[in-house]
């Protein structure tokens, strides 16, 4: 299978720290890529160079064959249309209510009516079960429900390829599982090929086809949950006993 | 070894200066292209920053503007009565406020009130990712976020700085006919007679330059407030991004105030 994005030997230096050296990876189509690794290991800037917001000092990123650091704003901006971004954040705007954010998209990109872009945005809005927000501003939501309605945003126009950073950030576990069942609902639904920064593991796992740990500014390698779990590299198992070991040495002292 | 050290800091502050420089500068030309290229704007987007940026200020400039003229009044009624001139007060202050005063303090009225908040709104947008998500859902912030504020910045300049003379003048009629016993009609005929289109024109381009530069400056300091060189990250960063921007401007209107006044006399 084709990769539909892919990075070559990428290189950056943030001042004096190298962030990435030499990192190789490949999203294919339809399938969640989900990348693990360690707090300030450089996983966002992997996902902030893919979306054209960093420039890499060395390397190459493919997207659909196109190097998107030799293509014109135009060209970046067409390709950057079949892209839907969940931000750790969720970087609603603070001064529009969640049908005003979740519409901006149609409203600037499309020419539908406002008829049309109602239907779509509530259509979106029960996706996520926050249909009875609509009026309300970021502010006066939870961190789950602002999580919702960035989702819905980014899937507002139907992206091929969905990024989506630290998803589960600042979320209690119940709200963490929803956002997971969120998440396998809309690709059921859409099936996007989805690309996930996170550290919740081995929860993550679930919704992986391929898992890939970023260690040390390389990814280490990207393979199904099932094989990552037993991999013989030696820096994956060292991750794999340390985070499960975690949880299992959480789970006895709970118990 | 102190030598080095201190030519390595200047290539340094050098090197980001020019940095900065070259950055602001494409910043301005993607503004202007984009102000420039279709699809044009939902006029609800350009009413509500002329709104925030213009119709919020008229009060401040109303304020300044009156006890300009009036300062202008008090003072120029005792320096020309010391030539039995006091006569020429209305063209006096009324030319100070056309060429000067006008243009250059509505400039730093706006920089203070509207510039600080175009630079601190900008700038939050970028430390909380919203910059971010909109260049990722396609759409241009330099259109979508920027280019409304330019074009209600420069559209309101000229317009506060018309109300700041026409204000200054009565704060200067109020001292000078109402306090100093001048005759009404010497001090509107002496306006009449020496202020010329010239002196109008001049208050004119003024303004609309200084409108540009003082948009400039504080939405390209709020939209790069991350490459800040002492960190531009968190409330901090912005409140200094801020500052900077407001000090910048000021500095810049002063400037370009000389530098258009020598290519215009």
């Amino acid at each position: 299978m084709e990769p539909i994005i892919q990075m070559i030997d990428v290189f950056k230096t943030f001042g004096k720290q190298q962030v990435l050296k030499g990192v190789n990876l490949s999203l294919y189509e339809g399938r969640t890529t989900v990348i693990v690794g360690e707090s300030g290991q450089g996983k966002s800037s992997i996902l902030k160079h893919i979306l054209g917001l960093v420039k890499p000092d060395k390397g190459k990123i493919l997207v659909y064959g196109k190097d998107i650091n030799k293509i014109s704003r135009k060209e970046l901006k067409d390709i950057r249309a079949n892209f839907g971004v969940l931000f750790q954040n969720s970087a609603l705007f603070d001064s529009m209510t969640v049908f005003d954010n979740v519409a901006l998209p149609l409203r600037e990109r499309t020419n539908k009516t406002e008829e049309e872009i109602k239907k779509i945005v509530n259509e979106k809005l029960e996706m996520m079960d926050i249909h009875d927000s609509n009026e309300k501003y970021p502010a006066q939501l939870s961190g789950g429900m602002r999580k919702r309605v960035g989702l819905a945003r980014a899937l507002v126009l139907n992206p091929k390829i969905v990024f989506f950073d630290e998803p589960t950030t600042g979320l209690d576990v119940a709200l963490s599982n929803e956002m997971y069942r969120v998440f396998f609902r809309t690709q059921t639904a859409l099936k996007y090929t989805a690309l996930i920064v996170s550290h919740d593991v081995p929860k993550i796992f679930k919704l992986a086809d391929y898992v890939a740990l970023m260690h040390n500014g390389i990814i280490q390698d990207s393979l199904p949950p099932e094989d990552f779990q037993t991999s013989e590299n030696p820096v994956i198992r060292e991750f794999v006993e340390k985070t499960m070991g975690r949880i299992y040495e959480s789970e006895k002292v709970e118990g | 070894m102190f030598l080095l050290n201190f030519a390595e800091k200047l290539g340094d502050n050098f090197l980001y200066y020019v940095n900065q420089a070259g950055r602001m500068g494409i910043f301005l030309l993607l503004v202007i292209y984009n102000i420039l290229k279709p699809p044009y704007y939902k006029i609800t987007n350009i009413t509500r920053q002329i709104y925030s940026i213009g119709s919020l200020s008229i009060f401040v400039i109303i304020f300044t503007g009156a006890f300009t003229g009036m300062v202008l009044g008090l003072q120029g009624y005792n320096t020309l009565s010391k030539f039995s001139s006091e006569g020429m007060l209305g063209s006096a202050v009324a030319l100070s406020l056309i060429r000067e005063l006008g243009p250059v303090l509505t400039a730093l009225m706006v920089t203070g009130r509207a510039g600080s908040a175009i630079c601190a709104e900008i700038g939050i947008m970028r430390n909380s990712e919203q910059i971010d998500a909109l260049e990722c859902m396609a759409i241009d912030p330099h259109k979508y976020v920027v280019a409304p504020k330019f074009i209600a910045t420069i559209l309101s300049m000229p317009l506060l700085t018309s109300i700041f003379n026409v204000v200054g003048i009565l704060g200067g009629y109020v001292v000078g006919v109402g306090m100093m016993g001048l005759n009404e009609g010497t001090y509107f005929y002496s306006m009449y007679k020496d202020v010329e289109f010239a002196d109008v024109h001049m208050g004119f381009i003024k303004s609309l330059c200084f409108g540009l530069l003082v948009v400039w400056i504080c939405s390209a300091k709020g939209y790069f407030v991350h490459m800040e060189r002492r960190g531009g990250f968190g409330a901090e960063g912005v409140s200094r991004a801020t500052t900077s921007a407001v000090v910048l401007s000021s500095v810049a209107v002063l400037v370009f105030d000389y530098i258009i006044t020598s290519l215009m006399l």
